[in-house]
């Protein structure tokens, strides 16, 4: 029996819509079909784009019929997270303050997935604003981990995670302000990378924490990872932190297969206390195949990362505390409470008490606090200051070693409800992925295998230096192939199979 | 002591613009309280020699030709618009009644 269409990787779909095997509009198709049978159990999905989605397709197999040199993404299918615009798509965040905008443009990101002829299947589930670990934050449900229902797919991306797991796409988008691309792919068992800062345009990614948050590629296979990053990367000139740069070749590196002479180094501070046993063995376990393909691996300490958490606590609520401030009910959004009988500020007032949930409100008010007069210095201040240690010792480390590796998340996926009434449990699922965001430097997560105690996926996560981000694809693709000659075939084709309605 | 009262968490949602209720603002000043403990660690932790980092990669005054490029219509720009008057946006009352 052949692989079913939807469990191919994106590159053999590539292939298949190049030889004519496949149409654009049946890989649509058997993408919707398969959504419309387990979507309702998993709830990737908050808007599917049935109408445009197919359009797109149709367009691409007229433009490969009447020859037309086409990209090889052109006509695989993709699920983008619903923090980024796309003109005449409901895009909420995953938040009340949104519900049934449109947004008269398309993100860059989109803008670019549209120029290589990429199809975006619909909009995906996210915690609000995209501030959480689980997806539990969303206004609109949780999301469900599909490798088990009762358990979370990560967040703020779950909805892209799991969407990719349940092979409801081969493809996603994600954002990554603290981990939200890393941690969803470790605990559904796909690939995640958040490129270096400022190498994928934020223009029409509705901000949370500026400094920050970065969009990314999202796959069940590194090569297409790859593929999807060297499309979406790139100079924007309507972002000014955009890197004016070349993009590197990730798929180059992703197809190298061989880290003989690269050194690794495992960050002493992202591993043992606070990490659960079966997460260290499967990450014990790939360093032991990295060094079989010829690495050489160090320990490498980190002391400052220590802080990373409280740091980013302060930074990322400071700057949402300043760009949630746009939401105002004024120009776009809901309004509650205007009766004629009410001023413009009690009706922000009323409009913000409803449009956001507890989280985003959490997040606000503690930024509010950090940047108020006589506090500034000791909570904002002391935290940018972290920052600059924190980038002193990845500039120290990656002196020593070409990239640095660890485990993606403490834990393997947790149950949905266990976490959500205590926000300081859920910020430690991030103390990995943190210091990447605030070094702005890039950082994937690739699976590296099933904790024996739970079953779960457990993610390894690379980091590389600033602008050198296909140093994760090549020790990711040298990782993954190592991995799946050791299991005979990859991760995601263990996951148990979903009931189909 | 806690490090943050009631009525602090109460003035800081006056300036978030976020009207809350007793029983929220009851339940976030004690849980403010856990965070700000927690958060608080950073103080201290770099010398008064170490500058702070705002941007992990580094720019300043980025600039681009100043040409005119196509932008939203006023209908675009207004899709979105809560309410609307001609080509404006409505809003409710913004000064006093006298």
């Amino acid at each position: 029996m052949s692989t079913p269409i939807i469990h191919q990787t994106a590159a053999e779909m590539s292939a298949d819509l190049a030889s004519g095997s496949v149409t654009a509009v049946e890989l649509a198709n058997a993408h919707y079909d398969r959504i419309a049978a387990v979507d309702g159990d998993v709830h990737a999905f908050l808007h599917l784009d049935r109408e445009g989605a197919l359009a797109q397709a149709a367009s691409v197999d007229a433009s490969r019929k009447a020859g037309e040199k086409l990209h090889p993404l052109a006509g695989v299918p993709l699920a983008l997270k619903d923090v980024l615009t796309q003109k005449g798509v409901p895009t909420t965040c995953g938040s009340k303050m949104l519900e049934g905008w449109r947004p008269p443009y398309d993100s860059t990101v989109v803008a670019n997935l549209k120029k290589a002829g990429v199809v975006i299947l619909g909009k995906t589930n996210m915690d609000e604003f995209a501030m959480g670990s689980s997806t539990e934050n969303s206004a609109y449900g949780p999301t469900h981990n599909p490798w088990d229902l009762s358990r979370i797919p990560g967040g703020s991306g779950g909805g892209s995670s799991a969407a990719l797991a349940a092979f409801e796409a081969p493809l996603a988008i994600g954002t990554d302000t603290g981990g939200s691309i890393r941690q969803p792919a470790a605990v559904t068992g796909t690939v995640g990378v958040k490129p270096t800062y400022g190498a994928v345009s934020r223009y029409g990614l509705v901000a949370f924490s500026s400094s920050l948050d970065q969009a990314g590629p999202c796959a069940r296979t590194v090569l297409d990872t790859a593929m999807l990053h060297e499309v979406i990367a790139g100079y924007d000139a309507k972002d000014s932190t955009s890197i004016n740069a070349p993009v590197g070749k990730m798929i180059e590196a992703a197809k190298k297969l061989d880290v003989k002479g690269m050194k690794i180094g495992v960050v002493k501070e992202l591993s043992g206390e606070g990490y659960q046993a079966g997460v260290l063995t499967r990450f014990n376990e790939a360093l032991d195949l990295l060094v079989a393909a010829g690495a050489e691996i160090v320990e490498v300490s980190t002391p400052s990362f220590e802080y990373a958490l409280a740091a980013y606590y302060l930074i990322a609520p400071s700057e949402t505390s300043s760009n949630l401030a746009r939401f105002d009910s004024m120009r776009y959004g809901i309004r509650i409470g205007d009766d004629g009988s009410r001023s413009a500020e009690e009706v922000m007032n009323m409009t913000r008490e409803v449009g956001f949930g507890k989280e985003v409100k959490r997040r606000i008010i503690l930024g509010t606090y950090a940047l108020s007069s006589g506090y500034y210095d000791a909570y904002y201040g002391s935290a940018q200051k972290v920052r600059t240690l924190i980038k002193r010792d990845y500039e120290a480390a990656f002196a020593k070693v070409d990239v640095l590796v660890s485990p993606t998340c403490p834990t393997t996926a947790f149950k949905i409800g266990e976490k959500s009434d205590d926000p300081l449990a859920m910020y430690l699922n991030d103390v990995a992925t943190i210091p990447v965001n605030l070094a702005g430097i890039g950082g994937m997560s690739l699976p590296c295998g099933l904790a024996p105690e739970d079953g779960l996926p457990v993610g390894f996560q690379i980091m590389s230096p600033a602008l050198k981000d296909e140093l994760m694809y090549h020790v990711g693709g040298t990782l993954e192939a190592a991995l799946q000659s050791k299991w005979g075939k990859p991760l995601y084709a263990s996951a148990p199979e979903l009931a189909v309605k | 002591m806690a490090a943050i009262s009631r009525d602090e968490v109460a003035h800081l949602a006056r300036l978030a613009r976020i009207e809350m209720t007793d029983a929220e603002l009851d339940h976030l000043a004690s849980e403010m309280d856990l965070i700000l403990e927690s958060v608080s660690r950073v103080q201290g932790v770099a010398g008064a020699d170490i500058p702070p980092t705002s941007h992990a990669i580094a720019m300043q005054n980025v600039m681009r030709p100043d040409v005119v490029v196509p932008s939203l219509t006023p209908e675009e720009a207004l899709s979105g618009a809560p309410a609307r008057e001609e080509d404006r946006f409505k809003v409710p009352q913004i000064l006093g009644e006298e």
